[in-house]
């Protein structure tokens, strides 16, 4: 037991450390609040007083968000970030899920340097390969096509992939495989029947990762699509923010509607989110 | 013969990522060197002019680096401000929240206040900052807030303005991911064995030598990877800036990453954007190593 005089001072510092921890989290908190204070704010308002204001004068619409769904493609856009999402987050599952596996359980020569260099393929940045990948695209008659993106999102979360699950399917108990070896299972039997239904959690904690990482995405869709009418809802804000620079009513609700997306896997699925993106921290 | 078959059908599962891995990644760099020593405008430069693209880069060109005036400007020196105070930022503020708001009775809350922004786009959080920074201060916070404040303030334009506009990128840079550092040390500290820090104090060290003797020794490994992920984000930055402030006001905002988009993609100088892509390689490669380590490490250690 330590002396009562001990516990005030103790206190006081609890709740100064607690203040200053609070403080931090507001100031982190204010500069997303008031652009989504701002996206419900009728467009008069915003242009002549700050959304702070809103304690004094509060008046609030959907209008803003009425009206960059219906303006310049949009909603297509929001689509075509599915469009975009959805294969580029299952294809690297299925793909990596594959190596993961050989790396971790089956035998060849020189697997783990292979592995190795796939650990080092995640530090590589994708601006280096670009050009050349425009190009092949170009000779391959994919350009302007989704399954350019696929392609590209699909090698590009490879390494992270492999990275992941390997480490997983490691960790699953040596009997199982060889008790199903025993029972005359291929190699792709025990993929399909062991690996796979023991690895939901992991598999879901890359899934959510990718997804979210794909949706984000910027660059890739910028360099690689090359066609406006394919272009995710991360483009066309930027191509708002180009040309409407002060369009904050647009601007304020097409950035909320793209973040929506991901915020609302983050707050439903926030352990493995975390788990995904803490793992994947260098990628890109 | 049997084995023989076996460790096909082991490469066969391998195939397909290593195809892709090839064709997307290792190919294209192996090209990107190769296209960085041609020349000209144009996607496909045909004119060979060696190693010029990249002595033009480093003694030629004042937007990618220039050391004939004090202080030195460029991307690179951009960079390299952004791997300073960006990775330090990161790393002080993810330990402060980590340290100091463990076990606080709002922790849950603080932490996803502070991870918020690592789930949204880079394209959203620039959005977001440009509302933040904005030079109208009855739109922008920070001149609003300054103008109430301090009588007689003019409003700044934080990302119009050559001497400011890198700390601003490199502050919604930490803004965005304080959240990542944060995330690591927290679960580190969390793992320090409370009777060491509880034996401590029973001792007379009170909680400043505590963390400085005690705690901050034990994370030392946590802090090298944040540090690494950190350093390798900053020398790969490149969307927050295009997004930001294209590089501007007149190119003082470039890193290394945003100079390699433009002088490919704005300025059709292919050969010249590769080598710019080239070079940032160079401080990445020990990085690769670094990180190869650790995870031979972590395999040895299992």
């Amino acid at each position: 037991m330590r002396s009562l005089e001990a516990r005030p001072a103790l206190t006081l510092g609890r709740v100064l450390r607690a203040l200053l921890v609070i403080l931090i989290a507001v100031a982190w908190l204010i500069p997303t609040l008031g652009l989504l204070v701002t996206s419900f704010r009728p467009q008069a308002d915003i242009a002549t007083s700050g959304w702070w204001k809103i304690v004094t004068a509060p008046r609030f619409t959907i209008d803003n968000y009425k009206n960059v769904l219906t303006a310049r493609h949009f909603f297509n856009n929001f689509l075509n970030s599915f469009i975009i999402t959805i294969p580029g987050t299952v294809f690297p599952i299925i793909v990596g899920a594959l190596a993961a596996y050989s790396f971790a359980w089956l035998r060849f020569r020189g697997r783990n340097l292979v592995f190795l260099i796939i650990v080092a393929l995640l530090v590589l940045p994708l601006q280096t390969t670009w050009v050349p990948v425009l190009r092949m695209h170009s000779r391959l008659g994919l350009t302007g096509h989704y399954l350019a993106i696929w392609l590209a999102h699909t090698a590009y979360g490879l390494p992270f992939a492999i990275f992941l699950l390997r480490n997983f399917f490691a960790e699953l108990p040596r009997e199982l495989f060889e008790a199903a070896r025993l029972d005359g299972y291929t190699d792709l039997g025990v993929f399909r029947t062991i690996v796979l239904p023991l690895s939901v959690p992991s598999l879901a904690s890359l899934g959510i990762f990718q997804f979210v990482w794909v949706w984000n995405d910027l660059m890739n869709a910028l360099v690689l699509l090359q066609d406006i009418h394919k272009f995710p809802l991360t483009v066309a804000i930027q191509s708002l923010l180009g040309q409407y620079g002060s369009e904050w009513n647009l601007l304020a609700s097409g950035a909320f509607i793209s973040m929506s997306v991901p915020l609302l896997v983050f707050f439903l699925l926030q352990r493995y989110f975390v788990q995904g993106i803490t793992a994947g921290a260098v990628k890109g | 013969m049997k084995e023989r078959a076996a460790e096909l059908r082991a490469w066969l599962f391998v195939l397909p990522a290593l195809i892709l891995l090839a064709a997307y990644l290792v190919y294209p760099t192996v090209e990107t060197f190769r296209i960085s020593l041609f020349g000209g405008t144009g996607f496909n430069p045909t004119k060979l002019v060696g190693l010029k693209n990249y002595v033009q880069l480093l003694t030629h060109d004042s937007l990618f680096l220039r050391v004939t005036r004090w202080p030195p400007s460029g991307a690179l020196v951009n960079n390299i401000l952004w791997l300073v105070l960006f990775s330090g930022g990161t790393l002080v503020f993810g330990l402060l929240i980590a340290v100091l708001g463990n076990g606080i009775r709002l922790e849950r809350v603080v932490k996803s206040a502070v991870f918020l922004p690592m789930v949204i786009s880079a394209t959203a959080a620039a959005v977001i900052a440009r509302f933040l920074f904005s030079p109208d201060a009855s739109i922008g916070v920070i001149n609003g807030l300054l103008t109430a404040l301090i009588p007689g303030f003019a409003p700044v334009s934080w990302l119009g303005t050559g001497e400011v506009v890198n700390y601003a990128l490199i502050a919604t840079g930490v803004w965005i991911w304080t959240g990542l550092s944060m995330t690591v040390l927290s679960a580190a500290y969390k793992s320090i064995d409370t009777a060491v820090l509880e034996a401590a104090r029973v001792d007379g060290a009170n909680p400043w030598m505590t963390f400085w003797r005690i705690s901050l020794p034990m994370l030392a490994q946590p802090i090298t990877f944040v540090a690494i992920t950190m350093i390798i984000n900053s020398l790969k930055m490149i969307d927050l800036v295009l997004v930001m402030t294209a590089g501007g006001p007149a190119g003082t905002s470039r890193v290394i990453g945003f100079s390699f988009y433009w002088e490919v993609f704005n300025n059709n100088l292919v050969g010249y954007g590769s080598a710019v892509a080239i070079l940032m390689l160079i401080p990445l490669a020990p990085l690769m190593v670094v990180q190869v380590r650790r995870i031979r490490r972590q395999e040895a250690g299992k």
